[in-house]
């Protein structure tokens, strides 16, 4: 009981408070990568693990260029391309060599380690604020707020637009139904990789981001991105679905992933604001990433049940015998 | 308007699950013939209809459409001479996507997509006309997910695509079997009107020997992947279901076999 009570008596609150805006600036950087994931999994209908190596190619790019002199904006640029070209390599696999989406991912997503290696020479490359100019940083952590919120508005923007013309059309209609898209003259294999292209370039925007965020950028940052790319979406479709119903558009569910993602990491801080152990944090996003998942299968069985029915009848039955009694 | 010359297919070649779909197919349709397909279970009416599509490539033979041989070109790549409606009202559609939506994806097939926007205000205004002219009630629900509609009503969204723009060749691969016979009648009803109404060269497959006679100015039966009656003009307005089994009989030479057949005579 006295262990219970000093537990209780060591937190405090005041440091959960003070650590909520980093969440919150993780979250949304996060919540970009989140999108790269959304279109892949979400609209391509494809399971694509790229992503743990992309995230990482970002941030490797990114950091060996600052060290070499280049400007930050040039670094994030080809940080995208890197992404592009990741994504490329997987679409390729899958479509002209026909391994299947998430061994095509896999392979991709092991390659990059080396490939990452390679970029920055060794595994961990610091690039630290007080060193270079970038254009956010965890030492600033409200400007880091608001510059990775500009960026988040002009990316679910331009996803609005580009899954709205005829283009992005085809990778909506390519995800949801291969066959109709065929008969109607979409090729296929076109639209995933350009989806696949698309998806990683945002993942590793969003690593370029992260690694300026934290000061250095680790051939592991990467490790389980997928996880945290699903949690980020899955939240924020229970979450949007709960709140806007049937009211919900393309739009709305793209701001949500991004909530998600800050949910995610507020959801995150509050594991290490409770003393639970670093170690531990992989296994608790993985409960959390099971129990989003299961929500919508749970929920509709819950309405569509088995022992629902066999529960009505009884009943039914039961006063029907009443009434012939 | 279609010529298929000669053409063979043959699935899991060289295993014990080998099939010989497709042996020497040949069949030439005129611009604006309305053709028929009957024949039972395996025979090959769909095989025939896949290999105009482009779903695989065939093993041997041509098929032409339009004067042009599209058999060296893929599936998406011959879509632009085709409007195809399945048997299963969710193949031709996109369940989470808006009528209007699925209505401008066809409505780009076998043109270039751009950038542009993917559904533009002025066809909107156009599909709504269209729709109308169902009777259906869908023309107000334009910005409906199509997921959200009855089979049949899918059924008409994909006849309207596949015809939204002329196609050279309407395919319609037993695309009523799937229905309610009431709902299945009235989209039978709605394509014989849009293929009258655009004169298209059409090909429709069905279990359904009255229908097959009662639609189109041609009729094929096919068995063991071959054309074995090819009816057409006059002897084909008078046609009934009595002499279509007994020209079966003599064609192939065996009684009937309804089991296998699957033949529906009502």
């Amino acid at each position: 009981m006295d262990a219970i009570l000093s537990y209780f008596s060591s937190l405090n609150p005041m440091a959960f408070v003070a650590q909520l805006p980093g969440n919150i600036a993780q979250g949304i950087i996060w919540g970009l990568m989140a999108l790269g994931v959304f279109i892949t999994f979400k609209l391509l209908n494809f399971a694509d693990l790229t992503v743990d190596g992309s995230f990482a190619t970002g941030g490797a790019v990114t950091a060996i260029m600052l060290v070499n002199g280049f400007p930050v904006w040039i670094t994030i640029i080809f940080a995208l391309l890197a992404g592009l070209l990741a994504g490329l390599i997987t679409g390729l696999l899958h479509t002209l060599l026909g391994i299947p989406d998430i061994l095509s991912g896999i392979l991709t997503q092991i390659a990059l380690y080396s490939v990452n290696l390679n970029i920055m020479g060794k595994s961990n490359l610091p690039v630290s604020y007080r060193n270079y100019s970038l254009v956010l940083s965890g030492s600033n952590i409200n400007m880091a707020i608001i510059i990775s919120l500009a960026f988040a508005a002009i990316i679910v923007a331009a996803m609005y637009w580009y899954f709205g013309t005829e283009q992005g059309s085809t990778i909506r209609s390519t995800g949801s139904n291969p066959a109709m898209s065929k008969a109607q003259g979409i090729n296929i294999s076109f639209s995933k990789v350009v989806a696949l292209a698309l998806s990683n370039g945002l993942v590793a925007l969003s690593g370029s981001l992260f690694a300026q965020y934290q000061g250095f950028s680790d051939v592991n940052m990467g490790r389980g991105a997928i996880v945290i790319g699903l949690a980020a979406v899955i939240i924020g479709q229970v979450l949007g679905e709960a709140l806007f119903r049937r009211h919900i558009n393309f739009i709305i569910t793209l701001i949500f992933v991004i909530i998600g993602g800050i949910l995610y990491y507020i959801a995150m801080g509050i594991v290490l604001w409770l003393k639970m152990p670093t170690d531990d944090t992989k296994l608790f996003t993985a409960v959390i990433v099971a129990v989003f998942l299961a929500v919508p299968y749970l929920r509709n069985k819950s309405k569509n049940s088995f022992k629902k029915v066999a529960k009505q009848n009884a009943k039914g039955m039961s006063t029907e015998g009443e009434n012939n009694a | 308007m279609l010529e298929i010359k000669n053409v063979y297919k043959t699935f899991n070649k060289g295993t014990v699950n080998e099939k010989r779909a497709l042996c020497g197919l040949s069949l030439t349709l005129n611009e604006g013939d309305f053709c028929t397909v009957i024949g039972g279970n395996g025979a090959g009416k769909s095989t025939m209809l896949n290999a105009i599509a482009g779903v695989w490539p065939v093993d041997s033979g041509a098929v032409i459409i339009d004067g042009k041989d599209v058999s060296k070109l893929p599936e998406h790549k011959r879509a632009s001479y085709l409007g195809r409606v399945f048997q299963d009202p969710m193949t031709g559609t996109v369940a989470n996507m808006e009528i209007a939506e699925n209505l401008a994806i066809a409505a780009r097939r076998g043109k270039r997509r751009g950038l542009s926007w993917g559904v533009k205000r002025e066809e909107k205004v156009k599909y709504r006309e269209m729709l109308k002219e169902f009777g259906l009630g869908l023309e107000d629900r334009m910005t409906s997910k199509v997921g959200l509609l009855s089979g049949g009503q899918r059924q008409a969204i994909t006849l309207l695509m596949a015809t939204i723009q002329k196609p050279k060749l309407l395919l319609l691969d037993e695309h009523t079997a799937a229905l309610d016979p009431k709902t299945a009648s009235k989209v039978l009803e709605l394509s014989d009107k849009i293929i009258a109404e655009n004169n298209l060269t059409a090909l429709m497959v069905t279990h359904n020997m009255k229908d097959a006679i009662a639609h189109g100015n041609r009729l094929i039966m096919m068995n063991d992947g071959k054309i074995i009656l090819n009816i057409s003009g006059e002897e084909k307005k008078k046609l009934t279901v009595d002499d279509l089994l007994k020209k079966f009989e003599q064609v192939s030479g065996s009684k009937i076999d309804n089991d296998r057949m699957l033949l529906s005579t009502d």
